[in-house]
């Protein structure tokens, strides 16, 4: 290419890189400028320091995200598998079925589930007319953690389904003349060519579900409040954005780490495969 | 390859469906009831549904989503394309791979920390220029177009891949200037990856709900926002209308575009049939 046309085609990307500083790079600096200010502008950590009395919450909120983003898996792994051994049609059919809920907005699809196990709600309401007591359903943290499971399982069953349909089947073929039996080949062929996907569902499930205050408001009532009702809350009603920024900033903090750690198990078991 | 499915197989697959639709059955079901419980059918009704076309909050709250989602969406993409036209033309490897991490950064990042960190930038220059109310349309727009831009880039970058940068320059050598050849050779072959990305941008923009309940502020209610403060109060079956109506609309759509899909499928094989 001449240099005129690759100046010219340098230059488009300029108004996408200033916006890119301006509206990404300068707004985590003011989260990490809140973060270590008070509220007349003067340095302080103390508001990091004191996040000390949310290490519940913030473990709280890390468990049930994990615990949902296994259950998850356990759900979305079979039937990606499922998936992947069908016809094209039977396949698009299928993949069309599992995003149409996706696309519903997941405050609905949350309230939805609100309304099936409050007290008086249609479970219970079946329950007590078959002559049983009624069940504790909402408001528990089983409820948050169905929530987070519903809301975002398609994240999960998409990725490993994408993966696992690219998979060179002919390797599991291989697998098989070389004698190994069903069990054989799915543990040490299918699974590990699928981690790719299983890392990508991960993230796009954990990463909402840690840092959800929906879910949790409505399906977890006042007895489990997690990090993102805390953050919410101070931005919305408290009005305290320096105690809010620091809960960002350590909440960005831990999920990078997690990421991280995710992505070195995916690089380690991609150096096993080669 | 096809392989039949043995009957656990397929017994599980219908309940992962039925656990996904169940509660989306009960919302449709539901909508219809002539009482205003939300648990025993009492009759059937389209009362819920007059109720929700009689909330001029939520119908203008509708009208604002469509705004911002068709102005957020227009902006990314050009801005997007543009972008990513740049980023595939930069020779140097070292701003190639920071431009992209910083890209990736409102993909990866919690939906609620881009929400707050946006709505703190915002907030800190009307503090600046002395005015408490910054936070309404101009922001959400802001805000969307940020997150909507990742997803644009990410759909175009592949399509200037796989295109032959030697068209562009025959274009050229034949006497077009740089930026005839990039509408008239560069632009439609990149186009099913722009129209992908504008597609994604504007689904994307109707759907958000946590990062413009940071920068919206009070006067420019979204639907998704307008939900939002609908649910808070006790459960009424209008929003289940509405739901009900999404679900429609979203079903709808989807049929539309895999009709469109399946026939260019069968015209494209067609061609290739008759090639050889």
């Amino acid at each position: 290419m001449n240099k005129k046309s690759s100046l010219m085609s340098r230059l488009a990307g300029a108004p996408y890189i200033v916006w890119a500083a301006l509206f990404i790079i300068v707004p985590l600096c003011m989260v990490a400028y809140y973060a270590f200010t008070d509220n007349t502008g003067a340095f302080t950590i103390q508001n990091i320091t004191g996040l000390a009395k949310y290490t519940d919450t913030f473990l709280l909120s890390i468990w049930l995200g994990l615990v949902a983003t296994v259950v998850c898996l356990v759900i979305a792994y079979p039937l990606a598998y499922i998936m992947a051994q069908k016809g094209p049609e039977k396949q698009s059919t299928m993949t069309m079925l599992i995003m149409l809920p996706m696309w519903m907005n997941f405050l609905l699809r949350t309230y939805s589930w609100m309304t099936i196990l409050e007290d008086t709600g249609l479970i219970n309401t079946v329950i007590t007319s078959l002559g049983f007591e009624p069940l504790q359903l909402i408001n528990t943290r089983g409820a948050v953690v169905l929530g987070m499971v519903y809301n975002f399982l398609p994240y999960m069953i998409l990725p490993i389904y994408t993966v696992m349909l690219k998979t060179d089947h002919s390797l599991v073929e291989a697998a098989q003349d070389l004698g190994g039996n069903k069990l054989d080949v799915f543990r040490n062929v299918t699974i590990p060519l699928s981690v790719p996907g299983i890392v990508s569902g991960f993230t796009m499930v954990f990463v909402p579900s840690v840092s959800t205050f929906y879910i949790s408001q409505k399906l977890g009532g006042t007895g489990t409040i997690l990090i993102g009702d805390i953050i919410e809350t101070q931005f919305q009603t408290a009005n305290n954005f320096n105690l809010g920024a620091s809960l960002s900033f350590v909440l960005m903090i831990l999920i990078f780490v997690c990421l991280a750690v995710m992505n070195r198990f995916s690089d380690d078991d991609g150096g096993v495969i080669l | 390859m096809t392989k039949k499915t043995s009957l656990g197989g397929k017994l599980y697959t219908a309940l992962v469906f039925i656990f996904l639709y169940a509660p989306i059955a009960v919302l449709i079901v539901f909508s219809f009831n002539s009482g205003k419980s939300t648990s025993v059918f009492e009759g059937f009704s389209l009362y819920w549904y007059k109720e929700l076309f009689n909330d001029a909050a939520t119908l203008s709250a509708f009208k604002n989503s469509m705004i911002v989602a068709v102005v957020s969406s227009i902006i990314s993409t050009v801005m997007g394309t543009a972008a990513a036209t740049g980023i595939y033309n930069y020779k140097n490897k070292l701003v190639k791979t920071s431009i992209m991490t910083v890209t990736n950064i409102p993909m990866m990042n919690p939906e609620i920390v881009t929400g707050v960190s946006m709505m703190l930038l915002f907030v800190f220059i009307g503090a600046i220029f002395g005015k408490t109310g910054t936070l309404g349309f101009p922001t959400l727009i802001i805000a969307h177009v940020t997150f909507e831009l990742p997803y644009v880039i990410l759909n175009v970058l592949p399509k200037l891949r796989q295109t032959d940068p030697h068209l562009a320059e025959a274009a050229q050598d034949l006497g077009c200037t740089p930026l005839q050849a990039f509408f008239k050779v560069m632009l439609p072959a990149i186009m099913p990856g722009i129209i992908s990305g504008l597609m994604m941008a504007f689904t994307l923009s109707v759907d958000d709900f946590i990062i413009s309940y940071f920068v919206s502020g009070t006067t420019s209610q979204t639907l998704p926002i307008r939900i939002y403060s609908m649910t808070k109060r006790r459960v009424t079956p209008d929003m289940y209308a509405l739901s009900t109506l999404i679900f429609l609309a979203i079903l709808a759509l989807l049929i539309v575009s895999n009709i469109i899909s399946a026939r260019g499928d069968k015209k494209l094989s067609r061609k290739g049939g008759s090639k050889k």
